[in-house]
């Protein structure tokens, strides 16, 4: 049996993971980038081995992506995040032609073709608004841990309207709502409604067609998928392996280069 | 005698200042605007109406401003914080043609014609990245309050440059800095020169022309003033001590005065007509 893996070091979170020949995912792990970009790419590996049980020397193939792709330093080569949510998804849901990705710091709208192939992508990345840190913004001014955010956000009953943009700035908003005797899921499901309005904005810029996907940590915030869904009134595609699924591209495309370096056996049989 | 106060509720600071009819300072005070804005502007009078030994009875004539200025139930009269900083800057500077004005949530850029009034503007209080509000972000990642930046960014020598795109991004481009040994004095200098560059983009916008005067509670810093004055290279003026924060409360309570004083003419030649 041969393995491959993808580390994918994001700006907040490190993922990585190990599938088979299969193409099944045997391990995966997750942990805070933090500052040591090197140290945190090494741990998710080996984090991820841990959980699949499988020696390093039976690892055939790595790939580094995400914005620190360049510090797996033990990595077989690098495939930029946007082609990995692509692969991922398209694995994941073969009628994939949108992804939304949704990270810490950063938001990607990619168009991909029938056949995975990227058409185009676009992506918020020069500002923090409409990306996971207003998130993060809104549950430090609030003092909510993040993951109860979504789900107290779906107990809204009349959603406020953010009106600020900017990150620093809404954090602010969000605390003179709470002075003026908002109830905190009301501001929630505002601060949702905010950064929904501003991603189905990137999408258009690259085109929507159904199916859509989303991936990316935020997808596990059921108050976001509730939100775009809402405002773009279709269904998305959301998978359990949402947040790993840029490492988990990466892991397929490094398994296709296993697969393609490697005769088939079929083939060897009818040669010889 | 009699008082006229200027309330300027802005987005950080609530100002006041207490004006008599020879247009000196006879009190002021400054407060945290918080949530509350009409408690801070009740607050702000009132402590600057103690500093000054008056009651509210001595003040004939209020005038709000700033972005809360609605929130202000007992002045008189409410003007836009642009009237205000411009007439409390050229009333401190005559000679006054571009005002810069950088707060906590706001940068302005004012353009003045010969008469104190206002030509043309432009704001940012859209973008935490081009506001006060970058430094303090800047300053709170390295550990350090508001009240340090200017302290700290003196002891610089030589900035680092900071990209100053996003006031939430500015965290890792702070952070990997640091890691790599930068000086925290040096990446607060290098995010006041990404702060200026902003600032002059804005005074492009409204054609700007000296004589330049700096306002608003970031000039209190001293480098900002002197970075400005290198990027412009001409001479800039800043209102003494604290005044460069109270420059649009002042410019309020001076149009205060001279609303008292219409007033006043208007009553003696009523009392004529009869």
């Amino acid at each position: 049996m041969s393995y491959s893996a993808g580390v994918d070091v994001g700006s907040t979170q490190t993922k990585a993971v190990v599938i088979n020949e299969d193409r099944q995912i045997v391990g995966r792990s997750l942990i805070d980038t933090g500052a040591n970009v090197i140290l945190a790419a090494e741990k998710a590996y080996v984090k991820a081995l841990e959980d699949s049980c499988i020696r390093e020397e039976e690892v055939e193939y790595i790939i580094g992506t995400g914005y620190g792709r360049y510090k797996v330093t033990f990595g077989n080569t690098q495939v930029t995040e946007i082609s990995c949510h692509a692969r991922g998804s398209t694995q994941m849901f073969p009628g994939t032609r949108t992804v939304l990705d949704m990270g810490g710091q950063d938001t990607k709208a990619i168009r991909v073709g029938s056949n995975g192939e990227i058409i185009d992508f676009c992506m918020n990345d020069k500002c923090a608004a409409g990306t996971g840190r207003f998130l993060g913004a809104a549950a430090s001014a609030l003092d909510i841990p993040l993951p109860d955010l979504g789900p107290r956000a779906l107990q809204a009953e009349r959603p406020v309207r953010i009106s600020t943009t900017c990150t620093v700035f809404a954090e602010s908003e969000v605390l003179s709502w709470l002075g003026k005797g908002k109830k905190i899921e009301d501001i929630l499901m505002g601060v949702h409604q905010s950064i929904a309005k501003r991603s189905i904005g990137l999408l258009r810029r690259v085109g929507v067609e159904n199916q859509v996907t989303f991936t990316g940590g935020v997808a596990k915030n059921k108050g976001m998928i509730y939100a775009l869904e809402e405002n773009m009134e279709i269904k998305l595609n959301v998978s359990e392996e949402s947040h790993y699924m840029g490492a988990l591209g990466a892991a397929l495309f490094a398994m296709d280069h296993i697969m393609g370096s490697r005769v088939p056996l079929g083939s060897m049989e009818a040669g010889s | 005698m009699t008082f006229a106060a200027g309330i300027d509720v802005g987005s950080t600071y609530t100002k006041a200042v207490i004006l008599n009819e020879g247009h000196e300072i006879a009190g002021k005070a400054m407060i945290n605007t918080g949530f509350q804005l009409t408690k801070a502007a009740r607050q702000a009078f009132d402590q600057a109406l103690e500093k000054a030994g008056l009651g509210v009875k001595d003040v004939a004539y209020t005038v709000a401003t700033g972005f809360g200025r609605h929130q202000v139930p007992f002045a008189d009269v409410s003007v836009t914080d642009l009237t205000a900083s411009a007439r409390g800057a050229a009333t401190l500077f005559p000679g006054t043609r571009t005002i810069l004005d950088v707060g906590g949530q706001t940068m302005k850029a004012i353009r003045l014609d010969d008469g104190m009034k206002v030509k043309s503007f432009r704001l940012n209080d859209k973008c935490a990245a081009g506001t006060g509000a970058f430094l303090e972000k800047t300053a709170r990642y390295m550990g350090y309050a508001t009240e340090e930046i200017g302290a700290l960014a003196a002891t610089s020598k030589e900035a680092v440059p900071i990209s100053g795109v996003c006031a939430v991004f500015a965290e890792s481009e702070v952070i990997n800095h640091l890691s790599q040994g930068a000086a925290p004095a040096d990446i607060m200098y290098g995010a006041i020169t990404s702060l200026v560059d902003r600032s002059v983009q804005l005074m492009k916008r409204v054609r700007m022309e000296p004589e330049f005067t700096l306002i608003g509670g970031i000039l209190r810093f001293e480098s900002m003033a002197e970075v400005v004055h290198r990027a412009l290279n001409k001479s800039v003026n800043v209102p003494a001590g604290d005044l460069v924060q109270f420059t649009t409360a002042f410019g309020a309570a001076i149009l205060g005065q001279s609303r008292l004083k219409k007033l006043s003419h208007q009553r003696k030649a009523n009392i004529l007509a009869v």
